[in-house]
């Protein structure tokens, strides 16, 4: 009796269960989950953007997640951009320099290499696909200190290359545009082309790189985000807070409370650090489209 | 010792002012190297330093000599500027002709022999210019390596209004700085007496006033009696009773949660080095008349001892490349016009012709209720006791203190048993360092 019913019920539960491609079936676990997840995400951000607007005083005195009594955003934003002669702003040119030509400059590598190493055969190629897969697994941050050496040794520590010089190199970028443009390119369009008498640069120049552009937003999103939240090698390769980038200034004017005589800024390093992720938002907000359609990419065989 | 009236005092500071500023000038021509020239001659020397009344310093002494051009950097705050420091020391280059290092971290540095001995530049004339402890700090054997910029002779601040309210008397012993840690808490569980959650500074300010010497060092041997020091022990057993009895908050120093503790009076007092005031008026605005200071609590009543906290000097790197200039630089911010001009930006004195100047000692601090606070910072620098030594590797020391002592602050050992863990630590480490541990 009970197994017959369990057999009738079944196949109508279960076409209930998964729906369809056009109406996919509202699932309230799911969306209770990705609620939890979403709030989650948002809370670090809506608390930065809550205390970026209070005094110091209402900092301390207030709680966290709501309102001070006064709306000091403005005056915050105004005072962070002034303090010791607009410190911040140089900070800020100096993490745009380093994004555009040091992520910039990685994607372009990657992009060059990923696509080299897909599309050509030549000797010594299985040794470059384990040297890369190997660098894929080492941090940056173990490298930082015998680079800063490497860089002591040559003079370079303390100039803005220190910084660009180890961020042009991607191990995963180009491990990313390796796999892309093996799928995204097919060998037979290149055949074509060469067949109609394109060089190989110009093969890659008009042909390739147009449909290599989705992979390349996507590294360039994450170079851009690694070399803006990039920390401890800037830490060690500047001296002068002059070249610092965003992240290590505000560190600088986080610990000035912790100096004998210095005095505590916590609502500017706020209003700073609100400040620094507004631009990676806005990045993410223009580029997510390219990026959706390079995450899929190559995830169906056609 | 002999009563001096205000007058004759105010003239014997002043004969020690120009003592000093005599010596200045003698000490350019003394037999050692002469360092007046490179003033004339004028360059550039590049100062790294987070002591924020040297900007006013650099502009004074760039305004007094033309041709000098000093680079100040503020390449962080201390252990952040020693690992910059020690990078540069080991990679030879990049290396500031000037350096601020904290005297906890002297040592570390003199052993190496990566400080400039400036007896060659005649700063042993510098002898009773200031206070004993700083003093002691910047020798290394009979070498200088450093000339005292501040010092930190311990006091307990308190906020007044907390004590009053309760009816709870300002301790001065330790005994009763217990109990009125415990009457607070009893009285309004909100209030903590004090916080910490494992600071190796306070640690050692503690044992140092308890007449501890946890570790000896003669060279390049270091003897460690973390368990059987008078200092240690005491520091443990008052810290570990309060710690058992939930006394202490385990707020952080220098965290924004202290800061709002200090403004809102959740923590009643701190004992603490004299350049605190800066950093209270400047970040805990709030607290503003609530604050008083009063000497340490005693371990044994009736004693007047102290000790120092925190404090640092202007030194030169050995290799550094203009260490003539770096010296008449040294030596205008630490002993002569810079000075005063530091003073004037709220840090205290290390030099004795200014803790004992009436000017100095009878300013009334707004923040204290007009209490003339520098009294009690005098008295203390005054009593600091002796024969204190910090280890040739304490700002290790100090970073690993939260590995093992720190971890009784989470109830997850005790004091005691911390303690030794930390000696362990040190001794193996100090052998792998090439030092002979006894």
């Amino acid at each position: 009796m009970t197994t017959t019913r369990l057999l009738t019920v079944a196949p109508a539960a279960r076409r209930r269960r998964t729906g369809t491609v056009e109406r996919p079936r509202r699932s309230v676990l799911l969306t209770v989950l990705t609620g939890i997840v979403l709030v989650y995400s948002l809370i670090p951000l809506i608390w930065l953007f809550i205390n970026a607007s209070k005094t110091q005083s209402d900092l301390f005195s207030t709680f966290g997640l709501w309102f001070g009594g006064e709306f000091a955003l403005f005056d915050n934003i105004g005072r962070a951009l002034t303090y010791d002669d607009g410190i911040f702003l140089r900070w800020f040119g100096n993490t745009l320099l380093y994004v555009v030509v040091g992520a910039g400059g990685a994607t372009l590598l990657a992009v060059l290499g990923g696509y080299a190493l897909a599309k050509y055969r030549f000797p010594g190629k299985r040794a470059v696909f384990a040297v890369v897969i190997g660098a894929v697994a080492v941090p940056g941050t173990a490298l930082a200190v015998p680079t800063f050496l490497m860089f002591s040794s040559m003079g370079l520590t303390n100039t803005p290359w220190s910084v660009i010089i180890p961020s042009l190199i991607s191990p995963f970028g180009l491990y990313l545009m390796w796999t892309f443009a093996s799928e995204a390119v097919p060998t037979e369009l290149m055949e074509a082309a060469r067949i109609d008498g394109a060089s190989e640069f110009r093969i890659f120049w008009q042909v390739a790189l147009r449909l290599l552009a989705p992979g390349m937003v996507t590294v360039l999103l994450f170079t851009m985000v690694a070399t803006w939240n990039n920390y401890f090698l800037p830490l060690i390769m500047l001296r002068d807070p002059d070249w610092y980038p965003l992240i290590i200034g505000l560190n600088q004017w986080n610990a000035q409370a912790a100096t004998a005589g210095g005095t505590a800024i916590f609502d500017l390093v706020l209003t700073g650090s609100l400040l620094t992720i507004v631009p990676l938002i806005i990045a993410f907000l223009f580029l997510q489209r390219y990026w959706q359609s390079g995450l899929s990419a190559g995830s169906v065989k056609e | 010792m002999t009563r001096i009236t205000p007058r004759t005092r105010r003239v014997l500071i002043g004969t020690a002012v120009t003592g000093v500023a005599s010596l200045a000038l003698a000490g350019c021509s003394g037999g050692a190297t002469d360092t007046d020239d490179a003033l004339e001659e004028g360059g550039t020397i590049t100062v790294w330093a987070w002591e924020p009344t040297l900007d006013q310093v650099v502009e004074d002494f760039e305004a007094d000599n033309p041709g000098v051009t000093v680079d100040l950097v503020n390449v962080g705050t201390g252990i952040d500027s020693y690992t910059a420091l020690s990078n540069a020391i080991s990679a030879g280059t990049g290396l500031p002709d000037v350096a601020q290092v904290e005297y906890y971290a002297l040592p570390q540095y003199a052993l190496q022999g990566a400080l400039q001995d400036l007896t060659e530049y005649g700063a042993d004339e510098y002898e009773g210019t200031y206070a004993p402890g700083p003093w002691l700090s910047v020798t290394s054997g009979d070498q200088i390596i450093g000339l005292p910029m501040d010092s930190g002779p311990m006091a307990l601040f308190y906020n007044k209004d907390v004590f009053d309210q309760y009816g709870i008397e300002v301790p001065t012993t330790w005994d009763e700085y217990l109990q009125a840690a415990r009457d607070l808490h009893a009285a309004n569980p909100d209030i903590y007496i004090t916080n910490d959650s494992g600071d190796a500074g306070m640690a050692a300010s503690i044992m140092w006033q308890a007449g501890g010497t946890p570790w000896t060092v003669d060279e390049t041997t270091v003897s460690f009696d973390l368990e059987g020091d008078q200092g240690a022990q005491r520091y443990a057993e008052v810290w570990q009773t309060m710690l058992d009895e939930d006394l202490v908050s385990p707020i952080s120093g220098w965290s924004d949660e202290w800061f709002a503790g200090l403004a809102d009076g959740t923590i009643a007092t701190l004992p603490i080095g004299a350049w605190m005031p800066a950093n209270l008026e400047g970040s805990a605005p709030d607290g503003a008349g609530a604050w008083r200071v009063a000497p340490m609590p005693q371990w044994e009543e009736g004693e007047v001892t102290s000790s120092e906290n925190g404090g640092s000097s202007l030194a030169i790197p050995a290799d550094a490349e203009n260490k003539e200039l770096a010296y008449e630089f040294i030596e205008y911010a630490n002993a002569g016009d810079g000075v005063q001009t530091r003073l004037d930006g709220g840090a205290f004195p290390a030099t004795v012709a200014d803790l004992e100047s009436e000017e100095f000692l009878n300013e009334e601090f707004e923040y204290f209720g007009g209490q003339q606070a520098n009294k009690v910072f005098s008295e203390s620098s005054a009593a600091v006791v002796e024969g204190w030594q910090y280890l040739p590797f304490q700002v290790y020391a100090n970073t690993v203190f939260g590995d093992s002592v720190g971890q009784a602050f989470l109830g997850q050992t005790t004091i005691a048993e911390g303690l030794a863990e930390w000696q362990s630590t040190l001794e193996s480490y100090g052998t792998e360092q090439g030092f002979t541990i006894e």
